[in-house]
């Protein structure tokens, strides 16, 4: 295959990014850089209690203050939809998971500390912020229950009255397979049991969420600017369950927006507040999230507490796997939040290994927490953590190899049926670890390790595999596993006279590039300049449909959508081509732009044949219709698998328990690749965010009070640039996706997956060389928890 | 209410604001200058960096009212006026320093302190004065070349693809 920067246009070109201009320029059009002339802004009162009966809030005096527009609580929202949930998982006995009532307002109580109990409305947002404190608001505060362990005891404090008990389900995946998979653990020649925690994260893209509400009485017409990752599934959910407003009235519009990460998939209260609120004020109304409201009212993500056993036979081949998890939901399900411990985790515990049987057992637990739901990753990452750190264990405590027993378990053929539920179309673990030794330098570790330990310092190696679904996904399949949408794509091909294009797509553009690389494939496909090319999107009244980008979907399922379109334009060109050619269609070729007749030397050029699809005075009328625009929708077969292998080599310093990256490699599979510098710098941003999970992050509350205790920047630990090293990332091995167009399998979560166990793995191998036989460090590994399992030990 | 005036990107602005308006709310609200983005409210992040009298400032840090009578320099006024990126910006486009774009216009301001005042810095002193610039999507790997590109450095030597 050609090198990185050897392919100069088109397909595999690192083609530079033409969105980057208005960004260095300042000429971005972020949601909040809207303004609508004659906007109001809201401010909403948060509750700062985890839990509590709401006995009154009292705005009288408030919506007597300067510029109050008006003042909405719970009571103005009983006649409007909660806030749906799109999957419904059904748990092991066969029955429905608890769904509690979602509202848009706090009414009756507040189950976790920042949710939304009034909203004032104002002029400005100076006032609506001095409003909202002179409401007055009578709760009386209830225990929280915030540990999931507590949460699940009897007798428990419910975060609903109305619901049984805090468990949402108890999901056993696959059910049928727990008996025999127990009888092999019986007979195992050996048995490593390991207890983790996958942390707390806060997602922080650095753009905060931002709403805008408009409504124009003369059409009924709502337009709603939000800061998603999906706009077409924010007025699905806000338009048929919460709101009642037909999507015909309903336009909804996300801009450029300033990272996602998974948090700005979901349908807030804060959207259909501004939608609402924007009719009954008659005004546009405006919310713009401070970060300390972020951090108590966006989706949060992981926190799963697993045990994790893997059994082995004498030769040390994975006999079983089993995991018990429990995962936290907070307070309210929000929009995947049920999906992402099962679906998205349960079906990739096999992992990249031919473990013949796995169990997997989750707990979903409410608890007065912000809702949890899909971060970068979304449950592959907790998949991945429970994986590769129980081999690595194994690995100690059998004296094997941890390359080599990973190797020896691998799954080699494809396609290949795992006993959770998915078929792996294609692959090559082995390759992705060989090029991984090679760029990791394994051979030069002993070396580098005598470095630091003349240093004083504890050098450690550590390496992982990961496997994620991506690509999601086939819409029939997800329909019986309980989501409540299907999950396909779509892109309208808009071809001008002149032959310049438009193409209108369904996937979103938060930092991926789209603009640069989807034109690369168009401009490939029909052989013009990708400047000839232009992406819409972001805007439900100019692309056709979509359900957004997330779960590294975008190229695989949005881009095979527009790969078909354009198929079906060259189709129609060809025919165009023809009857100007005087030839049969099945005699066209199209080549660099040029249709010609196959063994002649007549062709005409791409923009001819586009001129008199609208210009049609020489043209085939009587079969073809002018014009040359198409739309096609995909519905991918199956997920597509990612595939790679990741290698850390940390220092960490004895004296302070402090670690250093000092090294990061990473060989990622993601068949085809179409913009090569893209690929990378997706790679680069995961791995920080997974280095940042396993060193620094960790959401964090107090069990007593239930009060956020890591609410802004301060103390939060956001990854800053010298926490990390250069990452030296691979994608050459490439194993083309069997069941899409493109060949493509997505590359937007793997850094994130692939990482945290690498880091981890690491450390404890440090330690292990600095004489201290310490099992496992839960994340982040702070110097703190790192010192003191080092003198714990 | 005060009235303020200053320069801002060579030009003569002015306005009124109450005595709490940050900069970052006068530049963004009333000159409309909406490249200067807010993404906390900490003064953690940098995406809001802009120069005051030639030093980097974090705007949402400084009221509009101290800045009455200065000199002020935004993203907007960086390239030249025919479009042309600045050296760092062009920098940032060719080694992909940017993904999302929201942390890039305290990024580039960032950048031009630094460079104003260390012309060739080391790998190391480029990521220690990023320590209050927060980027979420780059993991700083092309953020780091890029400062190094601009400042007319030899990348290959930094050892990073």
């Amino acid at each position: 295959m050609p090198k990185d920067g050897e392919i100069k246009s088109g397909i595999g070109a690192s083609s530079k990014r033409r969105e980057d201009v208005r960004f260095l320029t300042g000429n971005g059009n972020y949601t909040d850089d809207i303004n609508i002339r004659g906007q109001a802004y809201v401010f909403f009162l948060r509750s700062d209690v985890a839990h509590g009966t709401l006995n009154s809030v009292d705005t009288s005096a408030a919506a007597a203050m300067p510029g109050v527009v008006k003042i909405f609580t719970g009571a103005d929202f009983e006649a409007v939809g909660g806030i749906p949930c799109g999957w419904l998982v059904t748990d092991k006995h066969g029955e429905p998971m608890q769904e509690p009532k979602h509202p848009v307002l706090a009414h009756g109580k507040v189950r976790h500390v920042g949710e939304p109990i009034a909203a004032v409305v104002a002029d400005s947002l100076e006032q609506a912020r001095d409003a909202a404190e002179a409401i007055e608001v009578d709760i009386s505060e209830l225990s929280a229950v915030i540990n999931m362990k507590d949460a699940f005891k009897e007798g428990a404090t419910k975060v609903h009255d109305d619901l049984t008990s805090n468990l949402c389900y108890d999901w056993g995946f696959v059910e049928e397979n727990k008996g025999a998979v127990d009888e092999a653990f019986k007979n195992a020649h050996h048995v490593t049991t390991l207890e983790l925690v996958n942390n707390r994260l806060v997602a922080n893209p650095m753009e905060p969420r931002v709403a805008i509400g408009d409504y124009a009485r003369s059409d009924e017409q709502h337009t709603l600017y939000t800061t998603s990752q999906n706009p077409h599934v924010i007025r699905l959910l806000m338009g048929a369950f919460v709101l009642g407003i037909p999507e015909h009235k309903l336009r909804v519009i996300s801009p450029d927006v300033g990272g996602g990460f998974g948090t700005k998939i979901f349908h807030y209260q804060e959207e259909a507040f501004c939608t609402f609120a924007a009719k009954a004020c008659n005004r546009p109304v405006k919310w713009t999230s401070s970060r300390s409201e972020a951090f108590m009212s966006d989706a949060h993500g992981r926190d799963h507490v697993t045990t994790i056993q893997l059994a082995l036979d004498k030769d040390n081949n994975f006999t079983a796997l089993r995991t018990d998890t429990l995962a936290n939901m907070g307070a309210y399900l929000s929009t995947f939040a049920s999906s992402v411990p099962t679906w998205l985790h349960g079906t990739l515990m096999a992992g990249n290994y031919k473990t013949p049987l796995i169990y997997v057992n989750v707990k979903a637990m409410f608890t007065n927490t912000v809702p949890v739901d899909a971060y970068r990753g979304a449950g592959r990452p907790e998949a991945t953590y429970q994986i590769e750190r129980v081999i690595d264990m194994a690995a100690r405590e059998l004296g094997a190899d941890p390359v080599a027993l990973r190797r020896q378990n691998y799954v080699t053929e494809f396609p290949y049926a795992t006993p959770v539920a998915v078929e792996y179309d294609t692959g090559d673990y082995h390759a992705t670890m060989d090029k991984l030794e090679e760029i990791g330098d394994f051979t030069g570790f002993e070396a580098r390790r005598k470095e630091s330990e003349a240093k004083g310092k504890w050098r450690g190696l550590g390496i992982n595999n990961y496997i994620e679904a991506c690509g999601i996904a086939p819409s029939n399949l997800v329909g019986q596993l309980g989501a409540r949408a299907g999950l396909y794509d779509a892109a309208t091909v808009r071809v001008n006279a002149t032959g310049s294009i438009s193409v209108m797509v369904g996937a979103h553009s938060h930092g991926q590039g789209h603009e640069t690389a989807f034109p690369q494939v168009v401009a490939d496909m029909i052989g013009i300049d990708e400047s000839q090319i232009d992406i819409v999107h972001g805007d439900t009244s100019k692309i056709p449909f979509g359900m957004g980008t997330y779960g590294s979907r975008s190229l695989a399922v949005c881009g095979s959508a527009m790969v078909r379109a354009t198929e079906k334009i060259i189709a129609k060109a060809k025919k165009i081509a023809a009857h100007l050619l005087e030839a049969s269609d099945t005699d066209i070729e199209l080549k660099d732009g040029m249709f010609s007749v196959a063994g002649t030397d007549k062709s005409v050029a791409w923009g001819d044949v586009t001129l008199a699809a609208y210009v049609p005075h020489n043209y085939p009328l009587e079969e073809i219709e002018p014009g040359l625009e198409e739309t096609a929708f995909y519905d991918p077969s199956n997920f597509t698998y990612p595939a790679g292998a990741y290698a850390c080599e940390v220092e960490v310093d004895p004296d302070t328990g402090k670690v250093t990256i000092e090294r990061f490699a990473a060989a990622d599979d993601f068949g085809n690749v179409i913009n090569p510098m893209i690929v990378s710098g997706q790679v680069h941003g995961g791995i920080a965010q997974g280095v940042g999970q396993a060193l620094l992050e960790g959401c964090s509350y107090d069990e007593e009070s239930g009060q956020l205790l890591t609410g802004s920047y301060m103390d939060y630990a956001m990854p800053r640039a010298d926490d990390l090293p250069f990452y030296s990332v691979d994608h050459s091995c490439q194993t083309p996706c069997t069941h899409n167009p493109l060949g493509v399998k997505g590359c937007g979560e793997a850094g994130a997956i692939g990482s945290p166990p690498s880091v981890v793995n690491a450390v404890i191998d440090a330690l292990h060389s600095g004489g201290k036989k310490v099992a496992h460090i839960d994340m982040p590994l702070t110097p703190d928890r790192v010192w003191n399992a080092i003198n714990n030990a | 209410m005060a009235q303020v005036t200053m320069i801002v990107n060579g030009r003569a602005a002015s306005g009124t604001v109450e005595g709490r308006t940050l900069l970052s709310s006068f530049l963004r609200e009333t000159l409309d200058l909406t490249g200067t983005h807010v993404g906390c409210d900490t003064s953690q992040c940098g995406a809001c960096v802009v120069h005051v009298d030639g030093v980097a400032v974090k705007s949402c840090t400084m009221l509009a009212a101290e800045a009455d009578g200065t000199d002020v320099a935004t993203i907007e006024g960086q390239a030249a006026p025919d479009g042309t990126l600045n050296i760092i910006q062009q920098a940032f486009q060719d080694h992909h320093g940017l993904q999302c774009g929201f942390c890039t216009p305290g990024m580039v301001m960032t950048t031009a302190a630094l460079l104003k005042d260390n012309p060739k810095p080391s790998e190391q002193e480029i990521r220690v004065h990023l320590e209050g610039n927060i980027c979420r999507c780059t993991g700083y790997h092309n953020i780091i070349k890029a400062i190094y590109a601009a400042s007319g450095q030899d990348v290959a030597a930094l050892g990073a693809d």
